[in-house]
């Protein structure tokens, strides 16, 4: 619970490995709730519950699958430089914690 | 609607941007994180530590209509589960169509019980449907701890609801125990009988609210189990649930894991069987209401407009607490658990380990006596099995328990 800012809180769970350079998604059987501070994310397979601690980490979790890398969602969303591996490190918590997942390319 | 909570800002502050998540929850959420909805007072126990004080039905309990309306609510707010409770929640004839309800508008339920209903039918029902948690009730690892205070009878009936849910092949189903003087020296012993079900052992905080304060007294653990209990939680609580409920013991040194917070009206509150929303399970009490499901704007405006529960978003300011080295880990401790020991809410927990809990006590007014809630639906005779703590002779859970010449010369 004391994570800098922006990462994600979550339990510990085998995942795949994370690589920014690939496609990524919201997993499809997540939801999130907007909170005050950023979202509530709720995983209906494995039941757990994570927070993104920012507004604009919401913003990237979202527009993750209209991108085709993770870099190019944190460039399309302005996320300032400086941050950039604090995203990536948050999001790669996400992953661990199977709340985004990677995205078939269409063929 | 006149809790004498402890002082806050007159102006609320902002919500600060960005910091760390516990300060975030101070401020509270546009829903619960996870809400305890109680669905019933009617229990076939008569647990000496009841926190809702239950037994009988009120005849004023939310119909299944209403209660359906209360889910479809949730759902909207995406309260993603909830934790049932009662009362003997099962013995609701409508428990089980109320379970699917909640679970096809996705709402999980992990429910409570002390397995009164759990037969191998209902077993494998469980354990074929998905997103629904069973938790057990037992507070002693024998059944000679566990029925002094939940009745005789009682250990027999959960092991062998237990049996049936791991036979059904039931998986993550939870062992709940509420840590008291009498069990907190059977934490090995749980966490072995939870291991040989393949379940998973949950343990929680004794807090004197509802029949619980008439023997809190006598069961709350002591300075020295305390102490034990943090110890036992260091070496073993990655693998084991704790509600989140010991945060006033973080103030011996390092935090344990979770959320060391109050989160009552904050991030979670009681949904009761009539429909009144406290700020939390353990404070059934007329100054912890804020409303109640069925007034106009239902659950959401309550949990997101009543007075009560936005004075309790925000951080406490003032009080003794709040100048203390530990304060920033234990948060002062439960507020429940102040209220019902007469304890000024802004002042330290009666379990405070650094002590001040008991000088606290100690220093209470000999003629002011400790808030009791009006509300309880405890039995008004005796039950079968009736727990034998307080020195009551036990009816005999069936009658061929005893012998009819027992006691005879």
């Amino acid at each position: 619970m004391t994570t800098a800012e922006p990462a994600a809180v979550d339990q510990d769970a085998p995942g795949a490995a994370f690589d920014p350079e690939l496609p990524w998604q919201r997993a499809r059987s997540v939801a999130m709730r907007p909170e005050p501070f950023g979202a509530l994310v709720y995983h209906f397979g494995n039941r757990k519950l994570s927070f993104l601690k920012s507004k604009l980490l919401v913003s990237v979790v979202e527009s993750l699958e209209q991108h085709p890398s993770v870099h190019a969602t944190l460039e399309a969303c302005a996320v300032p430089e400086a941050q950039r591996p604090a995203y990536v490190k948050a999001l790669a918590d996400l992953s661990r914690s199977q709340m985004i997942e990677l995205r078939e390319l269409p063929a | 609607m006149t809790a004498v909570l402890p002082s806050r800002p007159t102006v609320r502050p902002d919500r600060p941007v960005g910091g760390r998540l516990i300060d975030q929850f101070e401020y509270g959420l546009d829903a619960p994180i996870c809400l305890t909805w109680e669905l019933t007072y009617a229990c076939n126990l008569a647990c000496v530590h009841c926190l809702s004080s239950s037994g009988r039905r009120d005849p004023r309990e939310l119909s299944t209509a209403e209660a359906e309306r209360v889910i479809d609510e949730l759902q909207r707010m995406q309260v993603f589960y909830v934790n049932v409770g009662g009362g003997e929640p099962t013995v609701r004839p409508d428990f089980w169509h109320l379970l699917d309800y909640a679970i096809d508008h996705q709402v999980g339920v992990k429910f409570s019980t002390n397995g009164i209903k759990l037969d191998k039918k209902r077993a494998a029902q469980l354990a074929a449907t998905d997103y629904v948690d069973v938790q057990l009730s037992l507070d002693g690892a024998t059944a000679e701890v566990n029925d002094r205070v939940r009745g005789t009878g009682s250990f027999a009936t959960a092991t062998r609801a237990l049996e049936n849910l791991a036979e059904a092949g039931m998986k993550d189903f939870k062992v709940s125990v509420v840590v008291t003087r009498e069990n907190v020296g059977q934490l090995d012993q749980f966490k072995a009988l939870t291991d040989s079900f393949g379940a998973q052992l949950r343990i929680t905080r004794f807090r004197p609210s509802g029949r619980g304060a008439d023997v809190w007294d006598e069961l709350h653990p002591t300075q020295a189990q305390q102490r034990e209990l943090y110890n036992w939680l260091l070496a073993n609580g990655d693998n084991v649930l704790t509600g989140d409920s010991f945060f006033h013991l973080s103030a011996y040194g390092e935090a344990l894991p979770g959320l060391n917070l109050c989160g009552a009206g904050r991030v979670v509150c009681l949904i009761d069987p009539v429909g009144d929303v406290y700020a939390c399970p353990f404070a059934i009490h007329e100054n912890f209401l804020a409303g109640n499901v069925r007034d106009e704007g239902g659950f959401q405006r309550v949990w997101q407009t009543s007075d009560l529960f936005q004075e309790l978003r925000s951080p406490q300011t003032g009080g003794a607490c709040t100048k203390c080295a530990h304060f920033d880990a234990c948060r002062g401790g439960c507020m429940a658990a102040k209220f019902f020991t007469g304890l000024p809410l802004d002042g330290p927990d009666p379990e405070c380990v650094q002590g001040y809990g008991e000088t606290a006590l100690a220093a209470r007014d000999a003629d002011r006596t400790a808030p009791k809630s009006h509300i309880d639906h405890s039995h008004s005779g005796p039950v079968r099995g009736q727990p034998t703590l307080l020195g009551f002779p036990s009816i005999p859970a069936k009658l061929c328990d005893e012998s009819p010449l027992a006691g005879m010369q």
